[in-house]
């Protein structure tokens, strides 16, 4: 696998996925050259929250912002979304970790308990 | 590393893992009905995992929560669907806030655990996951570039009907 994908970007991936709003910008963002203030007029909320999920999907690697003049332009990132599809990758990694381990606790069934298999001769006297 | 088959379906966003052991099913069900044993492979590495509640019936919740290297707790919780001691098991798992409260804001998943003996005495286990949330992402991706398309389709349009 060449790609691989932290599990902190994962989180914050899905988060950023998880509300629908952040989704809508994502869609209207992919035209690349809409200021903020243009996206926020879609929404029934202020221009700080609107902001807010901005600076949400930039975290995420998900969307980029520029300066253009006066304007804060958005642009989805769509490189970072691709990218984002990794994310089973990273859930193979996990599960694999989850049955290495189950295959060492069952290996330990074999090996005798040190706290109740162990027979402690000098106790019987 | 031991020996894991696995299938990824990006579309549906679902992953198979499936492996054999060499142990009967009662045993493999122990894993998971047992919340010492369960802490012992949950977590991730390097996380750890502790067992608040373990209530493995139907309706029934189970609540964990993941400790890092550097002491910062991450809670989680399954919403118990189907249990069949000792061939199947149905759940979701997903994120708690604070307070261990379920967040269904946060990506939940659907894990189906089926446990089946094979000849020699061994046990395969094969876990399928759902991962909604990648759906969402696919749906958002396949959406956004039709729309987008069709909007910048439609635009030129109305350019060249203008002129």
């Amino acid at each position: 696998m060449g790609e691989t994908i932290t599990a902190e970007r994962a989180d914050a991936v899905f988060g950023a996925l998880a509300d629908a709003t952040r989704r809508d910008i994502l869609s209207r963002a992919m035209g690349g050259d809409l200021g903020i203030s243009e996206l926020a007029e879609h929404y029934p909320m202020s221009f700080a929250a609107v902001q807010k999920h901005v600076a949400v999907l930039e975290g995420a690697g998900l969307v980029r912002k520029r300066a253009d003049g006066r304007r804060r332009v958005v642009t989805t990132d769509m490189d970072g979304l691709r990218n984002a599809s990794v994310v089973l990758d990273h859930y193979e990694e996990l599960w694999r970790g989850r049955i290495d381990r189950m295959h060492e606790l069952l290996d330990e069934d074999g090996l005798p308990s040190p706290d109740t298999d162990t027979p402690d001769q000098e106790d019987r006297t | 590393m031991s020996a894991v088959d696995i299938s990824k379906d990006l579309e549906n966003a679902t992953l198979v893992v499936s492996s054999e052991f060499a142990a009967a099913p009662e045993r493999i069900w122990r894993l998971w009905a047992d919340p010492r044993q369960l802490e012992r492979w949950w977590g991730p590495e390097p996380y750890a995992a502790t067992v608040v509640d373990h209530d493995l019936r139907p309706g029934g919740h189970v609540s964990y929560y993941m400790t890092g290297p550097e002491g910062d707790q991450h809670k989680g919780f399954w919403r118990v669907l189907e249990v069949e001691p000792p061939a199947r098991l149905v759940f979701e798992d997903g994120f708690a806030d604070d307070a261990g409260e379920p967040n269904d804001d946060l990506p939940v998943s659907r894990a189906e655990v089926a446990i089946a003996s094979v000849d020699g005495g061994r046990t395969r286990m094969t876990i399928t996951s759902t991962y909604g949330t990648t759906a969402e992402l696919e749906q958002v991706l396949a959406m956004g570039m039709e729309e987008g398309i069709r909007a910048a389709v439609g635009q030129i349009d109305a350019l060249l009907a203008e002129d």
